[in-house]
């Protein structure tokens, strides 16, 4: 055996794993093309956050069996690594859970990218608590006392003026720095964005581990989306917010009204100027404010108000769509 | 090279013959070696028993979440959000497959040409061989998300500037397992007896006849194993492949230059897992099977291979 048949055998095989590859991909797009109609084509680059990309993906996927031509992605690089992207012409679309800050505002136009923010959803973060836990409400003030960086609160009964008598270690979980969550939580609970005591669980970006533990410690208090509340509400309870306007439980409708506050937070799409300068880009954003609202409520999200989608709207026309 | 096959199953039958005539001889052996050759062997078992356990841990977890999920859509369609019953890997597969390709298309010669002059043409007296034997060495423990962040920088944008594309993913993950095939491929290089190098040189080869013909041959398993390692590990990776562009929602398959975008498994795996919905949680544990489906496929394929090329003296 000589070397130079078997290099001659693993060209063979990476030419067969390519060739099967590119095999695929042929009979693909005749089969898409003859589902939809729509005469538009080309493709749309969107990325950004990961709570945001659910809900794209599933307008995207409803759009692109109407119109076959356009090639849809979605990315999860999160709402900064997005904007990252964005700023440097590489996306059309940046997915976005809170506002663009203003350091990349400052990005954007070094990049000579415009953009304008377009609402398209509410989230109520949620702040979750075991079933066996009697407690049904607090305050702003005692989660930032729980909370706050300086907090050494380690169980039930030290929290300040709680009504109910629970006797029970605290067992803190929350998603890691990176998360928009994170950072729309600190800053309203705690008053300033990245702001929080550091001994808390730290699940990351995997807001299912806060789910598991909180379900599994009776002392346990975590925050997440809306979504994660409700794939899983018989096993966990969401603790009403007190924001000195009496106890507000996370729900559609006081989230939609404002009375949750401050914890429910505006979802965002920010479409670049350039972008929309394609037909195929701006059809999509006007098909994405038609039809997210359906897509938002089967997905756990807060669909917007009549007049909320008509502000969006507004803003989306600023900038030619 | 007949020959050479059949010495094997004999010296296993030797070694056998040899362990049982000292057992049968040695019968009133002191009872301490009797007990510590027993506890050795029993200990040894465990060793395996727990690399197995935390496969067998995977496998039975995959498969209680992700039974309800199993089907061929999971290989035939595109990802859904809407229709999760509906849900595949397909593009992320094909995506997946490309990548491991181009890695394999960069990483077997320039691994083995790296090797190969590290072995047998650089003088490892000299300084600066040394130094570049060390550095081989920690590049093989940096981890993964800096060769993403090298990818973004030098591949994607920067100098190369490939733009995100499969191509870019693919010698993204190719610089990251380099470091393991250059180290696997020389070791099996060391491993061929210094007197089949002298033989050949005596016989009037040069010294390029003398690796083609003889060297490079004799060390094919072990550098297949390397490889098969590496490209295992490079199928496995999320983290640079996030870094460098692949994205989790791609509904047609991807092709190694389209600048439509592309998928990998593991990267669709991941953003499945994180879903608070249980129809994608389990989407994401199949998928987990699915993975460990190709990656056996492509292993047993290599072994195979190997196996059918070795050689022994």
């Amino acid at each position: 055996m000589t070397s130079s048949k078997w290099l001659a055998v693993l060209v063979a095989a990476v030419t067969l794993v390519i060739g099967v590859a590119a095999c695929g991909s042929s009979d693909d797009d005749t089969s898409r093309g003859s589902s939809g109609g729509g005469d538009l084509s080309g493709s749309i680059r969107i990325d950004g956050s990961s709570t945001v990309a659910p809900l794209t993906e599933a307008v995207a996927e409803q759009f692109m069996a109407e119109n076959s031509g356009v090639r849809v992605t979605v990315g999860t690089s999160g709402t900064g690594g997005g904007f990252e992207k964005f700023c440097a012409g590489e996306t059309d679309i940046s997915d976005a859970s809170r506002e663009i800050e203003p350091e990349e505002v400052e990005a954007c136009k070094k990049g000579g990218v415009g953009y304008k923010d377009v609402h398209i959803a509410t989230d109520a973060l949620t702040v979750m608590i075991n079933n066996e836990n009697p407690v049904s409400c607090l305050t702003v003030d005692q989660l930032a006392a729980i909370w706050g960086p300086d907090s050494k609160i380690n169980n039930w009964s030290e929290i300040p003026d709680l009504k109910e008598s629970y006797d029970e270690e605290l067992a803190l979980f929350g998603p890691g720095t990176d998360s928009g969550t994170f950072d729309y939580f600190t800053e309203s609970i705690n008053g300033e964005e990245g702001v929080t005591r550091k001994d808390y669980n730290n699940v990351g970006e995997d807001d299912n581990a806060t789910v598991k533990g909180v379900e599994g410690s009776p002392g346990g208090m975590g925050y997440a989306g809306f979504s994660y509340y409700t794939e899983n509400e018989g096993s966990l309870k969401a603790l009403e917010v007190d924001n000195g306007k009496g106890c507000v439980p996370p729900s559609v409708d006081t989230a939609q009204d404002g009375s949750y506050a401050p914890l429910s937070r505006p979802l965002f799409i920010y479409p670049s100027e350039q972008a929309l300068q394609k037909p195929e880009v701006k059809a999509f954003i006007a098909y994405y404010l038609e039809n997210v609202g359906s897509v938002a409520e089967s997905l756990g999200f807060v669909p917007l108000t009549e007049e909320q989608l008509s502000e969006s709207e507004a803003a989306a026309k600023k900038i030619g769509a | 090279m007949e020959a050479g096959r059949a010495t094997a199953p004999r010296n296993r039958l030797a070694v056998a013959g040899a362990r049982s005539t000292t057992e049968a001889m040695l019968r009133n052996q002191p009872r301490g070696d009797v007990i510590r050759n027993a506890v050795f062997a029993g200990l040894l078992l465990l060793a395996v028993a727990i690399a197995l356990a935390g496969l067998l841990a995977l496998v039975i977890q995959a498969f209680a979440k992700g039974s309800s999920a199993l089907s061929l859509n999971l290989i035939t369609n595109p990802p859904s959000t809407a229709f999760p019953e509906k849900a595949g890997y397909r593009p992320a597969i094909i995506g997946s497959l490309q990548l491991i390709a181009g890695v394999m298309l960069f990483v077997v010669p320039v691994g083995i040409g790296a090797a190969l002059y590290l072995e047998e043409y650089a003088d490892s007296s000299r300084w600066w061989n040394r130094l570049i034997e060390v550095n081989i060495q920690n590049l093989a423990a940096v981890p993964s998300i800096i060769y993403g962040i090298l990818g973004l920088a030098f591949i994607v944008r920067g100098p190369l500037d490939l733009g995100f594309i499969l191509a870019a993913g693919s010698l993204t993950l190719a610089l990251l397992v380099l470091p393991m095939v250059i180290i696997a491929s020389r070791e099996a290089l060391r491993a061929v007896p210094d007197s089949i190098r002298q033989g050949s040189l005596a016989l009037g080869a040069t010294q390029w006849q003398t690796i083609r013909t003889q060297v490079l041959p004799a060390s094919i398993p072990g550098i297949a194993t390397g490889v098969i390692l590496a490209v295992s590990r490079a199928l496995g990776e999320t983290a640079p492949l996030l870094l460098v562009g692949a994205t989790v929602f791609v509904t047609f398959d991807p092709t190694p230059f389209g600048t439509d975008g592309y998928s990998a498994m593991p990267v669709q795996i991941f953003n499945y897992a994180l879903r608070p919905q249980e129809e994608f949680q389990a989407l994401a544990a199949a998928g987990i099977l699915v993975m460990l489906v190709v990656l056996l496929a492509m292993n047993s394929f290599a072994i195979w291979l190997r196996n059918r090329y070795e050689q022994r003296w």
